[in-house]
């Protein structure tokens, strides 16, 4: 084939494009983070799992260690079924309890995993019976409200 | 009243024409691709012409968008105490909307235009009859190698003008605003999907791509061989291609990213 005098600045060209899109997917996009290690999933009932999404984070004292893999609902136990993706290195303990946390005032919501004392471990398809809901906003409202009824009817009849 | 009737019924007729001969020539487009793929320096030159030649205009205009965005970005976040997520802000809406439609929009005026008024005046200095005298198929040797270059050009040109523009958004929010640079790109790494995001920017591109190049190809095709026939084709270019990508920019939203 003939060479063209642009054909430099034409490989130029593409390479700045293609450039620009490894920027995009490596720096502004989440390619880093996905990963393809080995996992082993469990599943943990909550009552109530609030604003909680399929991929949110699963952190053990504050490190990713996992992804929520899906959410279902139990008809059986009227709970919410999340199924969670750990990572296959890390071991937890038996009687470890997830609970469902806010990243700050506004944040995502991601589940917590605290180590418990078993001597056994988590393996693939077990249950995590230890579970603490997500704190729902108006819920924690409406208790406050009462608390606060309460409080004042006590004070009347002093 | 007949006379009424006759002019609906010319319309349409016409209508019909015009969407069947703009659908053949799509057809004879792309038929004619592996021979235009075999004469590939015919298309790198177009991807030169059409594509580096776009280059600073597209880059100048990236700079800018994304400085724009952080600083209405933040404007607006920091009275909710989330001024972090101006990174997030600016690499969403430019992976996702603006990088694929600006881009097609300056596309189609700086390249579109510059097609159209090619072919045409091809068209009114009888080259392309002359072509076909000589046996030359003018949609294979003409029109194919442009369209795939401006296929090629306009992707690559939209995945900079996003890059671009993110750098920008983080010229003004983290050197000039001083939000941190850490939360900056972290928070942006945590909203930016890979595949839904990013995938789903360079297809719009690649459809706004095709939808320009087609329309600015069409136009000139198709133009009156004189010169009031190539200004009112050129202007029918920047019109119909820029309501197309807008148009489409909806339909492709409401597909990809609805629930």
């Amino acid at each position: 084939m003939q060479a063209s005098r642009h054909d430099a600045w034409v490989g130029f060209f593409v390479v700045l494009g293609a450039t620009a899109l490894l920027f995009l997917a490596l720096k502004a996009g989440n390619l880093l983070s996905l990963n393809f290690d080995d996992t082993y999933s469990v599943t943990a009932k909550f009552d109530n799992i609030g604003g909680l999404k399929v991929n949110a984070a699963v952190k053990s004292a504050g490190v990713v260690v996992g992804r929520v893999e899906s959410i279902s609902f139990d008809d059986k136990s009227f709970q919410a079924r999340v199924s969670l993706k750990l990572r296959a290195g890390l071991q937890f303990p038996k009687d470890s309890s997830a609970k469902i946390l806010t990243a700050g005032l506004l944040g995502e919501q991601y589940v917590g995993l605290e180590p418990g004392a078993d001597e056994k471990n988590l393996k693939a398809g077990d249950v995590v019976t230890q579970t603490q809901s997500a704190v729902v906003l108006e819920n924690l409202i409406g208790q406050f409200l009462y608390n606060k009824a309460a409080d004042a009817g006590g004070g009347d009849k002093k | 009243m007949i006379e009424w009737f006759a002019r609906v019924g010319q319309g349409t007729r016409r209508s019909f024409v015009e969407i069947g001969g703009a659908a053949r020539l799509l057809l004879q487009l792309l038929a004619s691709t592996p021979k235009a793929f075999k004469r590939f320096r015919l298309i790198s030159d177009q991807v030169f012409f059409l594509g580096n030649r776009s280059l600073s205009i597209i880059g100048v205009s990236g700079l800018f968008v994304g400085f724009v965005l952080a600083l209405q970005g933040y404007y607006t976040l920091q009275r909710y105490g989330s001024a972090e997520a101006v990174g997030l802000l600016v690499a969403l809406s430019l992976v996702r909307e603006l990088g694929p439609v600006v881009t097609a929009l300056l596309f189609a005026g700086r390249a579109g235009t510059s097609l159209t008024a090619e072919i045409g005046l091809m068209k009114a200095g009888e080259q392309l009859t002359a072509m076909e005298m000589m046996a030359v198929d003018p949609v294979s040797r003409v029109l194919a190698p442009r369209f795939w270059g401006g296929m090629i050009a306009m992707p690559l040109l939209s995945a900079v003008f996003s890059a671009v523009g993110v750098l920008g958004g983080w010229i003004v929010a983290v050197l000039l605003i001083g939000v941190d640079a850490g939360a900056f790109w972290s928070q942006m790494q945590g909203g930016v999907d890979v595949f839904a995001d990013v995938g789903n920017g360079v297809t719009k591109s690649v459809v706004f791509g095709l939808t320009v190049s087609f329309v600015a190809l069409l136009q000139g095709y198709t133009c009156k061989p004189t010169p009031e026939g190539v200004s009112y084709a050129t202007t029918r270019t920047v019109v119909v291609s820029s309501l197309a990508v807008l148009a489409l920019d909806f339909v492709l939203t409401a597909m990809m990213f609805s629930i």
